[in-house]
């Protein structure tokens, strides 16, 4: 199996990403250039925090249009596996993969600290690793990470458990005061109807290294990594897991 | 042409016009005159400074890159280097908040990366005036979402720094910015312009007329039509930054290129003439070709310009192509504008017109040095003997004023809107004593911290210099780091004024004291003067940032306490030392007295001990004492643990209760280990010569301080942290 880390023009957690993917988590991983049509052959696509194109107009739109995302767009169609965090869920919510759309934090600033999410749906490619109502202790870092949907969307999304993280406190209860941004239903993370895309705001790849306080967010490598390798036996066999570097 | 106003607008007297005339031989017509009065500016040219900045060791086994160069360089080991500065961005700031606040990063990052070495870590030095006034409210609001919107959207982690406040802020705030790159030792680049025939590449942002110099002069004298005159605040693009951070990184691990400088004050003209100069070569430039944003643009707003987010290559003529494509990949352009030449001249022509023609030397290096009058610094208001001064009835409430005051009080209001994670090296989270950041691929670990206590400085410089080194370096200790260079920000009033040239000299031989003590080199740095507004003078305020290393971060020290039961040990000496102190400015309403006094010897003695305590795996947790003393740096390590442990203390001695208290003697570190450790503890500090006493015990829901048998203080943990926690968000709650 085979990660793409997606680089835009002011992506700034990609090397953040790809390092977790291919030291921490030892997988293979290429990088993916936001000018070409070309996804390389990999099985998950990841669309890495920053601020496409400045952010400029607003988070995320402009990286919709770029090319590469017309292709991540038909891999999607196909099943093939997207994950988005923080400006690539914002990405996917302007590319129309995931419903809703991002509004300021409640506060009107800009919001870095370690939040606690809890596991809604453990049964997704990004969750099986965990359990249902499992906190996870997971930074987030953005200015738009306020969730919207309408009244009708947000009721669908709900009853089909497209929830797949909910801001809580360190006990698992779905607090105001948790809900740092003021997200609707204290929504972190959802994925799509078909459950292949999932999209959600904190970064698990700041949280999958011991030294940096957290390995939480290595549930959600750890999730992707053995729903692809279980889909694919033949072809991991045919990869050969890279030797272990020193990992820190 | 040139007469009296005019040099006076430009800041030039006439004794430096008489030296320009010999210097190139001619009459300077009206854009030479420009080029040379921004390069001899203060800013540029250091002439009150030098004949001082001299007196720093810049010396060491480590130094790759001294001052004189965009940002000094340290030798870390393993092939790496660290390239670091700080830089001010004063006036800017206070003019337009964020905008200032913004482009003083993004000029501290083009600093670093002009060199070669990835950005990895910014931390900020602010001062401001108190919270309580709205427009100090509004600065402070728009300088830290200005740090925020561009270091956030570049992708480096802001990983600390300090702020304080202070009525001698009101009108003049301070914000110095400082970054920390790191790059491969054999691939750092320098600010030289070699090879003649070699091209001249403008790559970035197109120049615009922001920022052009505070001299510029009235539009009689430029064109005919009256352009509106804009703001001397330039303005941020972070998006634009982090293109030419990825596109020149590229170009000079690819060996594209032979020298890049970036375009910071003084703009064309600082990078042109400063290029040559440094190559010992001569520059020619066709102003036409710089990409322009706006038309009609004369040559002098050319190149006085300081539009951001611009640099200046040079390359081979062979590789002008691959560069471009380079830059082609990050959306950039990169026309040639010019060439090297032998000579060393600037020649700079505009419409098939030659418009400068000067020698670069004389520019760059022939600036004048001043040795301006000094005067004794006054002496400080006395503070009333500790006899006269009331104790305060109730010392909890005193205690709680003095944690809740806008300097002590928790600053994650603050920290949070900067993304503090980015690059994901970062081991210690904003609040600890230090800074500190993982070497990816090794063991090792970068601490950095910023210290200046303006206070202290104001009431004695030379001590208050020696203590913000001193207290810099403490901070590392208490992480386990070992300090390996300094970079500073000499923060002052006007020069011109003896007795703030007075101050500065002083400041700088404590600074030079200390750093030789330490023995840490001084890699370059920045000097702010003219820090006066309507009459008023900030408190002089060097500003120190030290870097440091650690052989293993698994063992880096942190400042919470971990567990019930753990000893209690407090290294170094109290004193009856109040003066300068956070207590006798919020209980007492007084910034007077000497502050307290630096032994540097001892100091330096005291952190060998705590580091070779935290190294030898004995201490537990580790939080230097410095302003509000020992209750406030008891109550940190409270909050720092994670379930907010109390702790009672109990010391013998003759100190009144506020002194014991509030006192602010230095070199002293609190640190827990577990009890069956403390004996070795104090062991050691016996044995190194450093006076260590096990005080009490960690747990409770307390902080309990008692003095020869009589408790002077019980504060429920939760009661002072939220006076700590929401002293600073409630200035800034929306008001309805």
């Amino acid at each position: 199996m085979k990660f793409g880390v997606v680089q835009f023009p002011g992506s700034n957690c990609d090397h953040d990403t790809f390092h977790v993917l291919s030291e921490v988590m030892k997988r293979p991983t290429v990088w993916l250039w936001h000018k070409d049509h070309d996804l390389r052959g990999v099985d998950c696509v990841v669309l890495p925090g920053g601020f496409s194109y400045g952010d400029y107009l607003r988070s995320g739109a402009i990286a919709r249009f770029s090319p590469l995302m017309q292709e991540v767009k038909a891999f999607a169609r196909r099943g093939g596996r997207v994950l988005g965090i923080c400006n690539g869920f914002q990405i996917l919510l302007e590319l129309g993969l995931l419903p809703g759309a991002m509004l300021r934090n409640k506060d009107l600033k800009f919001l870095c600290q370690h939040v606690h999410v809890r596991i809604e749906n453990d049964k997704t490619d990004f969750t099986r690793a965990g359990r249902k109502g499992q906190v996870l202790r997971i930074p987030i870092a953005h200015f738009d990470g306020n969730y919207y949907a309408p009244p009708r969307v947000l009721r669908e999304i709900e009853r089909r458990r497209q929830v797949v993280f909910r801001y809580c406190d360190a006990n698992g209860r779905v607090t105001d005061a948790a809900n740092v941004n003021g997200s609707l239903n204290a929504i972190a993370g959802i994925r799509n109807e078909a459950g292949n895309v999932l999209g959600l705001m904190p970064h698990p790849e700041r949280a999958s290294e011991r030294i940096l306080g957290s390995l939480d967010g290595r549930t959600v490598f750890a999730s992707l990594i053995a729903s692809l390798e279980r889909a694919r036996p033949a072809r991991r066999a045919a990869a050969p897991r890279r030797k272990a570097r020193h990992d820190r | 042409m040139i007469d009296k106003s005019l040099l006076e607008r430009h800041n030039l007297t006439e004794d430096e016009y008489r030296l320009i005339v010999e210097l190139i031989g001619k009459e300077p017509n009206l854009t030479e005159l420009g080029i040379f009065s921004v390069m001899w500016s203060e800013h540029c040219g250091y002439k009150s400074s030098r004949v001082h900045l001299k007196r720093l060791p810049t010396e060491g086994p480590r130094v790759v890159q001294g001052p004189g160069e965009n940002a000094g360089v340290l030798d870390i080991g393993g092939g790496q280097v660290v390239v670091f500065k700080i830089e001010s961005h004063n006036h800017p700031s206070y003019i337009e908040p964020y905008q200032g606040a913004a482009t003083g990063v993004g000029g501290i990052l083009r600093d670093i990366f002009t060199m070669g070495a990835r950005p990895v870590a910014v931390m900020d030095s602010l001062r401001f005036g108190p919270p309580d006034d709205a427009k100090n409210r509004s600065v402070m609001e728009g300088v830290v979402s200005g740090i925020s919107g561009y270091g956030n959207a570049f992708g480096v982690p802001t990983v600390g720094g300090e702020i304080y406040f202070d009525p001698c802020y009101n009108l003049n705030p301070l914000v110095n910015v400082f970054c920390l790159g790191l790059a491969d030792k054999d691939k750092v680049f320098y600010a030289k312009a070699e090879g003649a025939g070699n091209k001249v590449l403008y790559v970035g942002a197109k120049t615009g007329r922001d920022g052009i110099h505070g001299a510029t002069m009235a539009s009689a004298e430029f064109g005919k039509d009256t352009e509106h005159k804009r703001p001397n605040v330039q303005v941020g693009d972070p998006f634009k930054e982090k293109l030419l951070l990825e596109a020149c990184l590229e170009v000079m691990d690819r060996g594209l290129i032979v020298g890049i400088q970036d375009m910071g004050a003084a703009g064309l003209t600082c990078s042109t003439t400063e290029m040559a100069a440094k190559g010992g070569m001569g520059v020619v430039i066709d102003l036409d070709k710089v990409p322009q944003r706006e038309s009609g643009m004369t040559p002098y707003e050319i190149l006085l310009s300081e539009s951001q987010e611009r640099m200046l290559l040079v390359a081979e003529p062979g590789r002008v192509a691959e560069v471009q494509a380079v830059f082609a990949k990050w959306d950039l352009d990169a026309p040639v504008i010019g060439e090297v030449v032998e000579g060393g001249r600037a020649r700079m022509s505009f419409k098939g017109e030659v418009v400068v023609d000067i020698p670069v030397d004389a520019v760059v290096n022939l600036c004048p040095a001043y040795d301006r009058p000094i005067a004794a610094p006054a002496p400080p208001p006395p503070a009333p003997p500790l006899e006269d001064l009331p104790l305060p009835a109730d010392l909890g409430e005193a205690f709680l004023r003095v944690l809740s005051s806008p300097t002590v009080a928790d600053k994650e209001w603050v920290f949070r809107q900067y993304d503090h994670m980015v690059q994901v090296n970062t081991a210690l989270l904003p609040g600890a004593d230090a800074a500190l950041l993982r070497i990816k691929g090794s063991k090792r670990a970068l601490a950095m911290t910023l210290d200046g206590n303006g206070l202290y400085t104001r009431l004695d410089p030379r001590t208050g210099a020696r203590i913000a080194v001193a207290e810099a370096c403490r901070n590392l200790a208490c992480v386990g780091a070992r300090p390996i260079g300094v970079t500073n920000c000499l923060n002052f009033g006007n020069p011109e004024k003896p007795e703030v040239m007075g101050q500065f000299e002083q400041a700088v031989t404590g600074i030079s004291e200390a750093c030789r003590i330490f023995g840490i080199p001084v890699t370059g740095g920045n000097v702010s003067f003219y820090n006066d507004t309507e009459g008023l003078s900030i408190h002089p305020t060097p500003v120190l940032g030290v870097v440091g290393l650690m052989e293993d971060i698994g063992m880096a020290a942190t400042p919470g306490f971990k567990a019930a039961g753990d000893a209690v040990v407090l290294v170094g000496e109290s004193f009856a030392e109040l003066g300068g102190t956070e207590y006798l400015r919020t209980v007492h309403g007084l910034e007077a007295g000497a502050p307290p006094a630096m032994d540097l010897e001892t100091e330096k003695r005291h952190q060998e001990f705590v580091i070779e305590a935290i190294e030898a795996g004995l201490v537990r947790s580790a939080h230097d004492l410095s302003e509000g003393g020992l209750a406030v740096a008891l109550a940190e390590c409270a909050f720092h643990s994670p379930r907010r442990l109390g702790c009672e203390v109990a010391l013998d001695g003759p100190l009144r209760a506020d002194a014991l208290l509030f006192g602010e003697s230095q070199s002293r570190v609190l640190l827990s280990c577990r009890k069956k450790d403390a004996a070795r503890l104090l062991a050691l500090a016996a044995s190194r010569g450093v006076p260590a006493r096990a005080v009490g015990r960690v747990g409770g829901a307390d902080l309990a301080v008692a003095s020869d048998g009589r408790e002077v203080l019980r504060v429920p943990v939760e009661t002072a942290y939220r006076a700590w926690k929401d002293a600073l968000p409630a200035y800034f709650k929306v008001r309805t």
